[in-house]
């Protein structure tokens, strides 16, 4: 089956086995006997970004919204120094993409050649693994195992470092071995017998509480369904982290709502309180956790992770369990069944008694405005005007979203993109795009703030060579939002730089790229500017004028309790002590 | 709206103050690494420490199977339990990594290292240092009429203490290999 061929058509054919049908990319110097090769077939298509972060983001969003694993393509040097932040994001949030970067000759290494660069030594830490292709026998191995690699165990990116000769130089193409053939195989199936100790545990629980994340998202649809059957079962509450959101129905009756920093009062309050957290596919992130040493101090925790290192890591915990979202469910269900369905049902009722009175505060509360759009009412009219279309949200970082993550509701998985643990800004646009040429028929929206979307809106030129009907959704406060939230909770209302000044007129900005622009202002005209906007087939820089200074709750300061949340600006007064102020 | 009531110094509330639950007791750990010999492999390791902000204290590698291209690395570390648990599973995490052994917990095992030590003088001092080389048994791989290289094999406390005697000596150079170890019986 071995055959010969050049090192770049060894690129273009082992993206095809593998399945790829969009790469994401930018040309140059160093990758142009690849650029040849994609010019000269019709399988793979190729996006031209505007910028190589660009290009990861959209894969990021590409893999995120379906599942399979996103493909970008840069060139040596700055091409892909350009490609860190992206490769240090899907790091982070555990997103399987495959960067393929071009490299100077083999015999220039180490010569400070025009263009070269360090990459595999610069992304080395940024990537989940990464190789410099040596020799063309080497290289369809090596993309192979870059596939493997980026989608088995925890998800993650790997980069492949091909310098130009390997690329023209011609060698013997491998084609795609089985899964099995590879020597890394993380297991995926937990012990039995710690499920059965973990499942007893549930069984006599009296406020048992499912955080989950986005380790179940990563598991696949499978998962999403166990784990609604579970919570179903069971009866007992769930909440999820920003990444997690969409595994179970936000329309759920057992659905909590997100939890941590920006939470919901009744998921935090159900965490601190509970007596079981089980811990599905979450990381114990410091959003979440808080004060470490007053985090959820009487209860008895579970954490199934397949990566062994994030267990114990942050949070002791008393059931350690090793193993794949889907697989360990799908066990912990049949056992769970098998021992006879049990639940404390008495208690459960007891619990929901509390956490219904927890509802009763009504945290995402507000104080609505009819002269100026807020920015939560701006949301809560997204959603209802969208939650019916086949939707999906990205966003980009700050303020507008964790009011997204607060105010949309997901129901399915795969629907929710967003830079968690990086925190990003300039991920939202580019990652709209990568999810629209996935699904070129849905909605897509990002959910933006002014200064984000302006890191990334060199990608305005992409949307519109490709006709992606991408909806730029900007909550424009002309502030960096949660910036100047901070610094008015922690820095005495000094607003060091957190303002956007000189700012873009963005219906122009829209109209010079050939899209379309839309500015709102005023909370009467809202609906029938939303509407235009999802009217409009093509894409669309809606700049929606909201208020400057709203400040975003709940929260929980840096360094405190679960049972510590601010609930509302009257609430801030005194709340925050500096030593918090040293935190991020 | 002033929200900073400061406590000067306060930090007990810091989010990073991860381990308040775990046991704060320093352990030396010898980890035994088996590694496929590729490219960049010692960087990945090494760069694991150096990024996640663990000690290593002695850190040995070399090729020990040529066919298979497998590489063993001794590290010697120190950390409370908790993070010596971290870097195994961190370690573990390496694409090229095939096997982590915690030589300390695993049972029995035998550390050695070997050091060349030169020692300069003339006189008593000389003599001295020749006899306490043959109560160590150190061998002498050099001579010059006013140097010796000694070369001694053992655990490194054993080397330390023989590096403190020829200190006095006359002690100029001291060269390490760091930590090799197995565990014992069979396996
Ligand atoms: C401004 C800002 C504010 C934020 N505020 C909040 C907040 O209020 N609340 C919040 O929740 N987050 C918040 N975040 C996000 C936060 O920083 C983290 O990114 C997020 O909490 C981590 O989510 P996670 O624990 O689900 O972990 P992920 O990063 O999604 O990690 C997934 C975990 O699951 C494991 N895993 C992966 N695949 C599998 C599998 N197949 N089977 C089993 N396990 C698997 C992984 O090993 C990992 O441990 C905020 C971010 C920003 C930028
Ligand atoms: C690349 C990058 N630089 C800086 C930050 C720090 N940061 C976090 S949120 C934020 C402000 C975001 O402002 P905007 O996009 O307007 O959103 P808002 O908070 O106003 O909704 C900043 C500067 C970041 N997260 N990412």
């Amino acid at each position: 089956m071995a055959r010969q061929m050049t090192g770049a058509k060894m690129v273009v054919q082992a993206l095809k086995d593998q399945g790829v049908d969009t790469v994401f990319g930018y040309p140059g110097g160093a990758v142009l006997p690849i650029y040849d090769e994609i010019f000269q077939q019709n399988d793979i298509k190729h996006v031209l970004v505007r910028h190589e972060q660009g290009a990861i983001h959209a894969a990021e969003g590409y893999a995120r919204s379906t599942g399979k694993p996103g493909v970008a393509l840069v060139t040596s040097g700055p091409g892909a120094t350009n490609a860190v932040t992206g490769l240090t994001d899907a790091l982070l949030d555990s997103i399987p993409i495959i960067v393929l970067s071009g490299q100077v000759p083999t015999f220039m290494i180490g010569t400070d050649g025009f263009q070269e660069a360090d990459t595999v030594g610069i992304t080395r830490p940024c990537t989940k693994h990464n190789w410099l292709v040596q020799d063309t026998d080497d290289l369809s191995r090596l993309m192979h195992a870059a596939f493997h690699v980026a989608t088995t165990g925890r998800p993650g990116p790997v980069l492949v470092d091909i310098p130009k000769d390997v690329q023209f130089a011609t060698g013997t193409y491998h084609p795609k071995p089985k899964s099995s053939d590879f020597r890394y195989q993380p297991p995926l199936k937990a012990d039995t017998e710690e499920l059965t100790e973990l499942v007893a545990a549930l069984e006599v629980a009296k406020r048992p509480v499912f955080y989950t994340g986005g380790g179940v998202i990563n598991s696949g649809p499978a998962a999403s369904q166990l784990l609604r059957e579970l919570v179903e079962a069971t009866g007992a509450p769930i909440t999820s982290t920003l990444m997690g959101l969409g595994a179970y129905p936000a329309s759920g009756e057992k659905w909590l709502g997100m939890l941590g920093m920006h939470g919901l009062y009744e998921a935090n309050m159900a965490m601190h309180d509970c007596d079981l957290m089980i811990n599905i596919g979450a990381r114990f992130d410091d959003r979440i956790t808080g004060r470490t040493d007053a985090f959820s101090p009487n209860s008895r925790k579970a954490h199934i992770d397949i990566d062994p290192s994030s267990i114990n890591k942050v949070i002791h915990v008393d059931f350690p369990i090793v193993g794949d979202v889907a697989h360990v469910l799908e066990d912990m269900l049949r056992i769970w069944k098998a021992r006879g369905r049990k639940m404390n049902r008495e208690a459960l009722a007891k619990w929901w008694q509390k956490i219904d009175g927890w509802r009763e505060v009504k945290c995402l509360t507000y104080k609505n405005s009819d002269k100026i759009i807020k920015p939560q009412y701006a949301l809560e009219r997204l959603e209802a005007l969208t939650k019916d279309h086949d939707r999906y949200i990205t966003t980009e970082v700050g303020q507008h979203q964790m009011w997204a993550a607060q105010f949309l509701g997901f129901e399915d998985p795969n629907r929710w993109m967003t830079s968690g643990g990086l925190g990003t800004m300039g991920y939202g646009f580019p990652a709209s795009i990568g999810v629209q040429m996935a699904h070129p028929d849905a909605l897509v929206i990002n959910v933006a703030g002014e200064a984000s979307w302006l890191m990334n809106m060199q990608e305005m030129g992409t949307a519109v060579q490709y006709r992606l009907p991408v909806k730029q959704f900007i909550l424009n406060n002309e502030r960096l939002g949660m910036v100047r939230q901070w610094q008015q909770l922690l820095h005495g209302e000094r607003y060091s730089s957190s303002w956007s000044e000189a700012l873009p007129d963005f219906v122009k900005l829209a109209e010079a790229f050939g899209a379309k622009g839309i500015q709102c202002s005023d909370p009467a005209d809202l609906d029938d500017a939303i509407m235009e906007m999802l009217n409009y087939d093509g894409p669309v820089i809606f700049d929606c004028l909201v208020e400057k200074h709203e400040n975003c709750f709940p929260m929980i300061p840096s360094g405190k309790a679960h049972n510590e949340m601010l609930l509302g600006d009257a609430s801030t007064e005194g709340a925050i002590e500096a030593g918090g102020a040293v935190l991020v | 709206m002033n929200a900073l009531k400061i406590k000067k110094g306060s930090n007990s509330h810091s989010a990073y103050n991860l381990r308040s639950t775990f046991s704060d007791v320093i352990e030396q750990h010898t980890l035994a690494v088996v590694v496929d010999n590729e490219a960049g492999v010692l960087a990945r390791v090494i760069g694991l420490f150096s990024g996640r902000g663990y000690n290593i204290e002695s850190l040995t590698v070399a090729e020990v199977d040529h066919t298979g291209k497998r590489s063993r690395i001794t590290i010697v570390t120190r950390g409370t339990p908790q993070v010596i648990e971290q870097i195994k599973a961190q370690l573990g995490r390496i694409i090229p990594v095939h096997q982590v052994n915690d030589l300390t917990v695993e049972g029995p095992s035998v550390e050695r290292e070997l050091a060349l030590i030169k020692v300069e003088g003339a006189g008593d001092h000389r003599v001295e240092a020749l006899r306490l080389a043959d109560i160590f048994r150190a061998k002498v791989v050099d001579s010059t009429l006013t140097s010796f290289v000694f070369e001694l094999t053992g655990t490194p406390d054993k080397i330390d203490a023989f590096a403190e005697l020829m200190r006095p000596l006359g002690l100029v150079e001291l060269a390490r290999t760091g930590v090799a170890a197995l565990s014992r019986g069979d396996s």
